[in-house]
């Protein structure tokens, strides 16, 4: 179906039932960008609770080492022989638990679900450019998942080198049982996963692109939009590199090739490979994989800046250094990769340059903080439950944006590598934060996607458990990290100086479990909402953004008559003189006469004049 | 009527919420109590205490929904005697940030000061003094801008909480404001950057100094080991080459070169103090991280790639003993890249002594090169006595046995 003929004809014969949807059209293949945003959701709430539940089986290791849970066994089988989980298996848990988590969960759940849901809806299009992409960018994330929890059913278990699967660990099979066929089934559920990330975000700059409604120029696009379009611009840009890196691994490992394979020895078996370099894949991966941490939390980002502005009644502080911030961010972004190779070996020259790129895109961050906070000023707070994940977000995005300091100075890295510093950093940073923008969102536009309101006081549960819990999680591990703690230590046990953080581990395990446990508020919440949730207003938050102007009942199409022409930026909020404290986008100027000031007419001078000339005329009777 | 009467009256309702609540408190005690007694048997009833904690949280997820209904009941009631909603769930947030923050500002201060004293001691070597001093510097002014944006983050959300009557102050932006918070984060991080850069540039470009030549020691990581190479009195390490690996030669030593015929073999690595020492670092089979927390040192070992970190280390395992009051303290070389099953324990003691303790150590530590691997390099035998000075004269059988030993480790 083409774009054109959606625009210049459906909405005329709309109901006239033109086309008949089975349910295999409407709920399975479904090429409506709402549908598909809702599937990517749900898809993507599953893969986080089993990502979350990997990672509450490693933390029970973690916290009880020497102890036996039989129960694991009966679930595990040989992974957990004796009720105690295998090393092995540990490795695989925390491999997969981070590659669920950065790519299926807070790449193709966040973004995918948002993106599909608010580019359209926000800048008044019928449907993406092009629907058919994007049903098959769904259903290849999807296979991409599908393979890699089929991982879990191989003799020798999943890829278990860690998410970033340096080789030659993971390229030879003897190094470890996890570099078997699990780790072919990483590589082929990553390559469908790039191509479906690859297949949305053409679908999101085109649309963003060409298919914006009248009125709707770029400077007038929510921050929302803005984030979408960068974190799809960056994709774009970065993950094919990925795609490289994985093909030239998959030659290595299974075509006897040595781009990353040099000098190996095994028991006193030489390997033949020669000539390569295990840097190689280092270079290649991070370039994706530092650009990839931004694709996590822009989008987040760009979620809490609308929702802090709708529930603060106030429009976003500086709206225009939030969009250069983001493309500040963007571009920096590809040079930073390095930060990750401080200590690889990597020429020392490069350690410094990254470094002072590194430390550079801490400026960006640091400005989207501050007008964040000056957002909140004097603002009239809402604390839906959308507000207070996205005040949630910033707070976990100060706490690990400022460890991010220590880690991107590479002489501070030099111990702070790879221990748990930094594991403590990633999960306040991209973790945690970009979880709460995502959950931010689910809670505000669920009345859009549902047609339905979720329970406030589940939710405010959900959001005061999951907080505190998170900060108890992570912060005492900055500390392990401070003592020299490496990451991915299966047990405590054998060194005489991490003997005194079993204590905290257990503590640490126990919040990880409440806030696990926390989350059944949220699923219950979402799943039950689905049928049974209060019907949702037309414009539940009083919010200005396009999507609210369509109607709580889905249609293809979105607006029922013409699309709705933009005139004013999204956040007119509790502008002085104004009727309400919310003048939606589609309200024109000639409406709002008494609230409008001059830097809404940018520079245009018959707009002014016509002010002036009502001002004029208006002035006796106030 | 009677019906809206009854409902009405608010301390039913306020009682009705207090029982609920009672009620399941109760219930919750009856059940701790109960696993407080089932407990020492529960290995044998596995699946029993796993159905005990799922109706565990079962009773609890029913307690919220008690708590959730009887909140609902009591809105109902404002709402039917037309008074205001119930409970203010905005000020209810705007408190709890309010408790957030001062709770948490209290967590922080007991986490920099409880946990905070467990971290690494001093460092012990003279680059890592300069990175402590980074790390203190980044640490307060981190500390600094943590507290102060979350003070105000949660105070704003206090403060600025929706009271229904007033209307937020429209505000879009402030270019100045833009400007001192743009130009203020990038000042400092100059500071920063410059900082560690100099500092970055001194631990890896050293210039030589003649009169203190390093100490070269090479490392050789494979799974799940660390080995160590000593040069020999000629202060060399010999070559070597992955192909020339046999379960003999187990570290690929080319014995063809003469500088390796005296490389000693060393179960912990001994560094004398106040001198430099440049570890050679190589891998056998995967990626490994060769980390000294304590010096301050890391750095990856990557097969088919020769990497080097020098420093001087300036206290002795002695004195640090003394210095963080505990008998039992020792450097400790780990492994921080992930490299298998055994990562967790991938670890060589490090032992950092007097000058003379280390020549009295070095004596004591025997050849890579034994008789066997002389025949395998077709190299000649030498009659015992000629083999070395250092090298009492009886033993060189024992000498080659504890050399083989030490290979096959």
């Amino acid at each position: 179906m083409s774009t054109i003929s959606l625009q210049d004809t459906h909405h005329d014969d709309h109901g006239h039932g033109h086309h008949h949807e089975t349910f295999l059209t409407k709920y399975v293949f479904s090429q409506d960008h709402k549908m598909i945003a809702k599937q990517f959701l749900i898809t993507g709430i599953i893969m986080a609770v089993i990502a979350m539940a990997l990672s509450i089986l490693f933390r029970i290791q973690l916290a009880w080492p020497d102890q036996t849970f039989p129960l694991l066994e009966t679930f595990l089988g040989k992974w957990a022989e004796g009720g105690r989980i295998k090393p092995d298996f540990f490795l695989a848990l925390v491999t997969i638990h981070g590659t669920i988590m950065v790519f299926f969960v807070l790449t193709a759940g966040l973004s995918g679900t948002f993106s599909n849901l608010l580019i359209p809806l926000q800048l008044g299009a019928r449907d993406m450019a092009s629907p058919f992409l994007n049903m098959l960018s769904y259903w290849f994330f999807f296979g991409a998942c599908v393979v890699m929890m089929g991982s879990f059913f191989t003799q020798t278990g999943p890829a278990s080198a860690g998410w970033t699967v340096y080789p030659p660990l993971s390229a030879v099979p003897k190094a470890m049982p996890g570099s078997n066929i699990g780790m072919t089934l990483w590589l082929i559920s990553m390559v469908m996963f790039v191509a479906s990330s690859l297949m949305g975000g053409i679908n999101y700059v085109s649309t963003v692109l060409n298919m914006r409604t009248k009125g709707m120029d770029l400077w007038k696009m929510p921050l929302t939009i803005w984030a979408f379009f960068l974190t799809a611009i960056l994709g774009i840009l970065s993950f094919p590199v990925l795609v490289a890196g994985v093909v030239l691994l998959v030659f290595d490992r299974s075509f006897g090739t040595s781009f990353y394979l040099s000098d190996m020895v095994f028991g006193t078996q030489i390997m033949p490979n020669e000539g390569g370099s295990p840097i190689l894949w280092q270079h290649l991966f991070w370039f994706l994989g530092h650009p990839e941490v931004y694709i996590v939390i822009m989008p987040a980002l760009g979620i809490s800046s609308e929702i802090i502005s709708v529930n603060s009644r106030k429009p976003i502080f500086g709206y225009h250094a939030m969009v250069y911030s983001l493309i500040g961010i963007t571009v920096l972004s590809f040079i930073v990769w390095g930060h990750h190779m401080f200590v690889t070996g990597m020429n020392p020259l490069l350690g410094g340059v990254f470094m002072i790129t590194t430390l550079i895109i801490a400026v960006p961050s640091a400005v989207k903080t501050f007008n964040y906070l000056a957002t909140l000023w004097r603002g009239n707070i809402r604390f839906t439950p959308a507000m207070l994940f996205a005040i949630g977000l910033v707070s976990f995005f100060i706490s690990g944006g400022l460890t991010g300091i220590f880690l991107g100075n590479a002489s501070l890295d030099i111990n702070l590598h790879d221990t748990y510093f930094v594991v403590a950093h990633f999960h306040l940073v991209m973790g945690s934060a970009a979880i709460f923008g995502m959950l931010a969102g689910v809670y505000h536009w669920y009345p859009k996607m549902f047609g339905r309101m979720m329970n406030p006081k589940l939710a405010y549960l959900h959001f005061w458990i999951t907080f505190i819990c998170a900060y108890l999680v992570f912060f005492p591990l900055h500390f392990l990290g401070l003592d020299g703690v490496p990451r991915r230590y299966y047990a405590f046990t054998e060194f005489e100086f991490m003997q005194k953080w079993l204590t905290v581990n257990v503590f640490v395990t126990w919040a990880a479990i409440i806030a696990a446990l926390a989350q059944v508020a949220f699923l219950f919440n979402f799943f039950y909402s689905i049928f049974k949730g209060k019907k949702a207003p037309q414009n539940p938050w009083e919010a200005n953004t396009l999507e609210w102007t369509t109607p709580v009942e889905h249609l293809h199409g979105n607006w029922p008559g013409e699309i709705p022409t933009v005139y004013r930026w999204p956040y007119d909020y509790s502008k002085p003189g104004a009727e309400h404290d919310f003048i939606p986008q589609t309200v024109p100027f000639s409406q709002t006469m008494s609230s409008n000031l001059p830097h809404d007419f940018e520079g245009n001078e018959e707009a002014e004049r016509i002010q002036k000339e009502w001002e004029a005329n208006n002035k006796p009777a106030q | 009527m009677s019906l809206r009467k009854f409902i009405v009256n608010k301390t039913i309702a306020g009682l009705a919420v207090l029982f609920t609540v009672f009620s399941s408190m109760t219930a919750f005690a009856q059940e701790a109590a109960a696993t407080a007694t089932a407990k020492p048997v529960d290995m044998g009833q596995v699946h029993k205490s796993a159905l005990f904690y799922v109706l565990m949280f079962l009773l609890l997820c029913l307690f919220i929904a008690i708590v959730g209904k009887a909140l609902k009941v009591y809105e109902l009631t404002r709402e039917t005697q037309g008074k205001s909603e119930g409970i203010n769930w905005n000020t209810v947030n705007a408190v709890l940030f309010a408790i957030f923050l001062i709770v948490g500002l209290y967590g922080v201060y007991w986490e920099y000061t409880v946990h905070g004293n467990m971290i690494l001691p001093e460092a012990a070597s003279e680059h890592g003094k300069k990175i402590d001093e980074m790390f203190n510097l980044t640490l307060i002014i981190t500390t600094i801008v943590f507290i102060a944006t979350h003070i105000v983050l949660f105070s704003f959300a206090y403060f600025y909480k929706s009271s229904g009557k007033r209307k937020a102050y429209y505000y879009p932006h402030n270019n100045t404001l833009e400007k001192i918070w743009t130009l203020v984060p990038a000042l400092v991080l100059t500071v920063l950057v410059l900082m560690g850069f100099l500092t970055w540039r001194s631990i890896f470009y050293k210039v030589e100094d003649p009169n203190n030549k390093p100490l070269s020691i090479e490392i050789t990581s494979s799974q799940f080991q660390w080995d160590v190479r000593y040069p020999g009195p000629d202060g060399l390490i010999g070559l070597k080459n992955y192909k020339l690996i046999t379960s003999l030669n187990a570290l690929g030593i080319d014995f063809n070169d003469k500088n390796s015929l005296d490389d000693l073999v060393a179960d912990e690595i001994v560094i004398p103090v106040n001198k430099p020492v440049r570890f050679t670092l190589t891998s056998k089979d995967v990626i490994h991280s060769f980390y000294l927390p304590h010096f301050r040192v890391q750095l990856n070992t990557v097969p088919g790639m020769t990497s080097y970190f020098e420093f001087t280390p300036t206290i002795t395992t002695a004195d640090m003993k003394t210095k963080t009051n505990d008998p039992k303290f020792d450097y400790i070389l780990l492994c921080s890249k992930i490299c298998g099953a055994n990562h967790f324990n991938m670890q060589k003691k490090v032992r950092v002594v007097s000058e003379q303790e280390y020549k009295e150590w070095l004596v004591g530590q025997s050849t890579y090169l034994t008789n066997d691997l002389r025949k395998a390099f077709n190299l000649p035998i030498p009659p015992a006595a000629k083999t070395a000075d250092t090298a009492a004269t009886a033993s060189t059988v024992a000498v080659g046995a504890t050399n083989q030993l030490a290979l096959k480790k």
